[in-house]
């Protein structure tokens, strides 16, 4: 694996609203400082986070993507974590076998207590990806799909 | 085209100073479908409100994006102004420049462009904004308030005298919870029963209040205004509406070596107690796992003894279910045991004490009346050692807070020794002394100056027993690190306060956050120290972290205050975040194939089903609906649904794909 330097992934996190974005908050007024990379994107709940929009971020562009919620058993909607961690599960072998790099998507619990985590969650994922390197695979599949009109919608 | 206006803020210079706002403000000016942007030092301030008010009737504005601290914030604030300008106030989105960008990048280049690409975000998402209006429900007007100690009883106290109905329920047998073990309180020694014992009374006379001693929380469901509570009324054994709570039983019961929680197991209770002679209510419960009865089968004396015929031995435990609207945390806090401690000999020594065990020892209701004798012979101890931040400020042993009350309690506990061993000798050592509140410095001077109690700056390293003595070695640093051996009778460890057992599995119930030492987590450090996150769930005293007397009233008071807040509305307006399936003109009456994976998804069974039916009356489809009243917004169902049917207001996937779309094409 070679690490570029000169290379800045794009990353995109999908958080829920009670426990991640409110930990990302607590980052924040602690001033721990992290990598400028990640952009939140803020859901009520991870349950709520369909998987179609991370394959659409990669489509369009994206290097990496976090999904970060509350906990088990923490959800503020008492079972929204399971389904977006049941999902995960499944959708892990899908994407894997569709040929999506599996290694770009961080899945991580942070509470809103927890906002050292969030910031080594957000440092070692742009670390990771910087790795990796650019992610192009997926989008030109998904360009060529377009072009081909499969993508079409019905 | 839409017609967006942009405001970003300086915040004094917290955004500033990191990020070049003029910049964000200028380059998201030149955006598509903004019409108006500028910045501004403070946004939340009258003077910022009145530009967006102005911008908004000026410019015929369609969408607001204020980039400024987090939403969790302000994001109510900017709404109202944009309401009050005639804007529908879900129309506003806020970006969040501040913690999620300002706070956690230094100034350059990269961090400009990352706050212009949160604010682009926002702009793409306000885009696909709808109006909305929010949903009014109505409000139950009683509180559940959880745990009887000082600030559940104050909680109670004074929401009760608003007007309004409480139910107190109280895990143990009687209310008065840690306050009422305490031998004195600093810092003016007056007697902690003579106090608290008052107010127990009050709670149960009130006729506002609905006291469930013996009982704890089974089950929350529901919203802010309208819960729903399942309270376990654990079997007392005893019927306390025939029981005179004469104590007859008590006396006659032969299991007397049950040690007592009330004495913080210095002392010895019997298999039907009463927890201490003030309790209220005044009335036994039989402890079914030290039982005779319960455990052989045989014995039944009580029963005997009773002249009215109140023992229930089948009693078995009751559920039942409350209606409130609010709820009020009190569930205090709990001290550690002087086993957690290797090197002060894991609780094997008899005479090293919790602070709390001492307090007991002091108490005129303890178990020794008041004197302090040792655990192990009797004997008065001439010789003490108090040792503070016993656990606390101790990142190796977990526990890397300040407990906050040790300082103040032990310099107590010092003075209560001095004032009755008069030829004893006390020592304390401790790391810092903490005594930030008032008279409270003054009251520890006096424990050094008046009651001469000799204070050593230093740690103890060990404390072993030899030849019937507790040896305790330490070091003072004030003499240079100079090493003090001290041969004493009794060693009072002021171990670290801890959050209650089972507080964690009570934050899962109700849905609340909690921290890494599992205390429950105000809304906000500052502005919101008694609101918790969930709406309509509020906080008093030491369950959110260790707290003195004063403030644990204070706190209980101001949780009392959020409920009387709560409860002057007939109706609550609630954010409009639900989902909705859509509808469309028939024949095709909605995209819904009514599968119903939504309903298996949702947690609140907010889904219903619609039937559809044609002029004659004739079934045509059934789909799904959503009930407002129950929906919560989570959103789970939107990740469910098959046929992209069901969208949540406010995080519908047209906003949410343009927010992520504008991040990545450009």
């Amino acid at each position: 694996m070679s690490s570029n330097t000169d290379f800045e992934p794009k990353i995109i996190a999908f958080v829920c609203n009670w426990c991640t974005y409110a930990g990302a908050d607590l980052t924040g007024t602690s001033r721990l400082k992290y990598a400028t990379n990640v952009k939140i994107v803020r859901f009520p709940c991870t349950g709520r986070i369909d998987f179609l929009l991370l394959l659409k971020s990669f489509a369009q562009g994206a290097d990496g993507v976090i999904v970060s919620g509350c906990h088990p058993n923490d959800c503020h909607y008492t079972s929204g974590n399971f389904h977006a961690r049941r999902r995960w599960i499944a959708f892990r072998s899908i994407l894997d076998l569709m040929g999506v790099d599996i290694r770009r998507i961080q899945y991580s619990w942070v509470s809103a207590a927890e906002g050292s985590k969030w910031a080594d969650l957000v440092n070692n994922t742009v670390a990771d990806i910087r790795a990796l390197g650019p992610y192009a695979e997926y989008q030109k599949v998904a360009d060529y799909l377009e072009k081909e009109g499969y993508n079409e919608e019905a | 085209m839409s017609k967006i206006g942009v405001f970003i803020c300086h915040c004094g210079e917290n955004i500033s100073a990191t990020v070049d706002v003029e910049r964000v403000a200028r380059e998201i000016g030149g955006m598509e479908g903004v019409a108006h942007a500028i910045d501004y030092k403070y946004m939340c301030s009258d003077p910022g409100q009145t530009f967006i008010k102005e911008a908004v009737k000026k410019y015929g504005l369609d969408g607001v994006v204020v980039g400024a601290c987090s939403p969790r914030m302000h994001e109510p604030t900017f709404r109202r102004a944009c309401a009050e300008a005639g804007l529908n106030p879900y129309l506003c989105e806020m970006a969040n420049l501040r913690e999620h960008c300002s706070w956690v990048h230094e100034k350059s280049e990269e961090t400009t462009e990352k706050a212009i690409d949160l604010v682009k975000m926002m702009v793409e998402k306000v885009k696909k904004n709808k109006p909305l209006d929010s949903i009014k429900v109505p409000v139950t007007k009683r509180a559940l308030v959880i745990g009887g100690g000082i600030a559940g009883i104050q909680a109670s106290l004074d929401i009760a005298n608003t007007g309004h109905k409480v139910i107190l329920v109280e895990r143990d047998p009687s209310i008065g919870g840690h306050m009422s073990q305490l031998s004195e309180t600093f810092p003016t020694l007056d007697c902690s029963q003579c106090i608290l014992t008052p107010r127990m009374v009050e709670v149960a006379q009130h006729p506002n209040i609905k006291l469930y001693t013996y009982a704890e929380l089974e089950s929350l469901e529901g919203f802010i205004g309208n819960f729903k509570a399942k309270i376990r009324l654990k079997a007392k054994s005893v019927n306390y509406s025939t029981c005179t709570g004469c104590g007859a039983c008590i006396q006659k019961c032969p299991v007397k070596k049950i040690p007592s929680e009330f004495n913080a197991g210095l002392g010895t209770r019997t298999a039907i107690y009463v927890p201490f002679p003030q309790a209220v209510p005044n009335k036994p419960v039989i402890d079914r796992v030290n039982c005779n009865y319960y455990k052989r089968g045989a014995c039944k004396i009580c029963e005997k003894t009773c002249q009215v015929g109140s023992i229930e031995w089948d009693k078995e435990d009751e559920i039942i279910t409350e209606e409130v609207g609010a709820v009020v945390l009190a569930t205090g806090f709990d001290v550690k045991g002087t086993d957690f401690f290797p090197e002060y000999g894991y609780g094997q020594y008899k005479d090293v004490l919790t602070g709390l065990q001492f307090e007991r020892l002091a108490s005129a209701s303890g178990p020794t009346f008041g004197e302090i004798r040792r655990p192990s012979d009797g004997a008065i101890p001439k010789k003490i050692v108090f040792i503070a931040c016993a656990g606390s400020r101790d990142p190796a042993k977990g526990i890397p807070y300040c407990s906050k009350i040790c300082c103040m309690y032990t310099a107590k506990h010092a003075m209560l020794y001095q004032h009755k061993v008069h030829d004893g000798e006390s020592t304390v050592f401790y790391m810092d002394i903490r005594a930030g509140g008032k008279n409270y410095e003054e009251f520890v001077r006096r424990a050094i100056e008046e009651d001469t109690v000799n204070y050593v700056r230093g740690r103890v390293a060990r404390v072993y027993e030899k030849n019937g003595k507790l040896i305790v070695k330490g070091v003072d640093t004030l003499l240079g690190g100079e090493q003090v051996e001290i041969e004493a009778d009794m060693v009072v460890l002021a171990t670290a306060g801890v959050a209650n057992c089972g507080s964690e599995q009570l934050a899962q119930k109700l849905h609340v956050s909690y921290d890494p030492y599992h205390f429950f987590a105000e809304a906000h450090p500052k502005l919101k120290p008694v609101e918790t996150n969930t709406a309509g769930i509020f906080l008093a005293g030491a369950c959110q972290a260790p707290k003195d007397i004063p403030e644990t009233v204070g706190m209980a008071s101001g949780a009392a205050v959020k409920v009387a807040a709560l409860f002057s509305n007939d109706e609550l307006v609630r954010e409009p975040v639900v989902a909705v399936v859509n509808r469309l003109a028939p024949p095709l009456y909605s995209t819904c194939v009514g599968c119903f994976m939504c309903e298996t998804a949702c947690p609140y069974n907010a889904i219903e089903h619609e039937e559809i039916k044609g002029r004659d009356g004739s079934l045509i489809r059934t789909i799904a609906r959503v009930n407002q009243g129950l929906c919560q917004g989570c959103g789970t169902c939107v990740a469910f649904c098959r046929s992209k049917s069901i969208d949540i207001q406010g995080y519908t996937n047209e906003q949410v794909y343009a927010e992520v779309m504008s991040l990545l094409n450009d």
